[in-house]
């Protein structure tokens, strides 16, 4: 049943970033290149997603646990450490470089590009990379 | 062209916002796809399936953009290829050390007003407004 939800949900979510135009590299660009045509779009979409999620998350973190789990899994950790830093910074680079982040990667594979097939490939082995030189975090 | 684009954009952002809620509500979990992936990823694996059933969520969704609204989805990339690799690499290593991406520090960290998440969101989109400068004007890149 969780499966099911968690297709669901990833089923929502790509339809969400195709729909704001979101999965379009050079839309992305064009909101991260101020000096250019600038595409307001993605702080748009950041707000509807993350205010929505402000509203309602609240009442749902208050019930004692998920409907399909035995309990929440949220971040815990509250301390800002040169790791959280830094690796913000790396990936921003790597976003602004072409304009994908994860999810608008893996939603693109479907587009039957050899492009994204080769990004995704070097985003699974950066994760694997980290995967392999840092313990897993708690 | 942009702006007719607006309604869009906030409309896709709230559905985007109720899978993360779903998921949440059902779950108990965070919708941050390089924490999702990057947890698929690790070895051992454990809760493996919700993971991959997320991930295949995201795929076949592409696929019914693909027959919905094929223009939704790049065909190819303007850069080369060592760029790609490295924009890749950049990203993948880059979100996990720093605990997650535009979605788990964007949608769903700000929307539960994590400092740590505003940090990096602030970081992230700073060092990606100088790279994509850099890459379409100073350095004369694919523009």
């Amino acid at each position: 049943m969780i499966v099911l939800v968690a297709l669901i949900s990833g089923l929502m979510f790509a339809l969400g970033l195709g729909l704001a135009g979101m999965t379009r590299p050079e839309k992305i660009l064009a909101f991260l290149d101020l000096a250019g045509a600038w595409d307001p779009a993605l702080m748009l979409v950041l707000a509807g997603a993350s205010g929505l999620y402000l509203l309602a998350s609240p009442a749902i973190l208050q019930r004692d646990r998920p409907l399909l789990a035995p309990r929440f899994t949220v971040p815990a950790r509250r301390h800002i450490d040169t790791r959280l830093v830094v690796g913000a910074a790396l990936f921003g680079v790597g976003w602004g470089l072409v304009g994908l982040c994860p999810g608008p990667a893996l939603v693109g594979l479907a587009g039957g590009g050899g492009d994204l097939v080769l990004f995704v490939a070097a985003m699974l082995a950066g994760m694997s990379l980290f995967n392999r030189v840092e313990a897993p975090s708690p | 062209m942009a702006t007719s684009s607006l309604p869009f954009a906030l409309l896709g952002g709230l559905l985007i916002g109720a899978a993360a809620l779903l998921l949440l509500a059902a779950a108990g979990r965070i919708a941050g796809i390089s924490g999702i992936v990057g947890g698929a990823l690790r070895r051992p694996a454990g809760d493996l399936a919700w993971r991959l059933a997320f991930v295949l969520g995201l795929l076949v969704g592409g696929a019914v953009l693909r027959v919905l609204s094929p223009e939704t989805l790049p065909k190819s990339l303007p850069q080369s290829g060592p760029v790609i690799v490295l924009a890749g690499l950049l990203v993948g290593f880059g979100a996990r050390l720093g605990g997650g991406c535009t979605s788990g520090h964007g949608v769903c960290g700000l929307g539960r007003r994590s400092l740590r998440s505003l940090t990096a969101v602030v970081t992230f989109m700073t060092t990606a407004f100088a790279t994509a400068y850099l890459a379409r004007h100073a350095l004369g890149g694919s523009a």
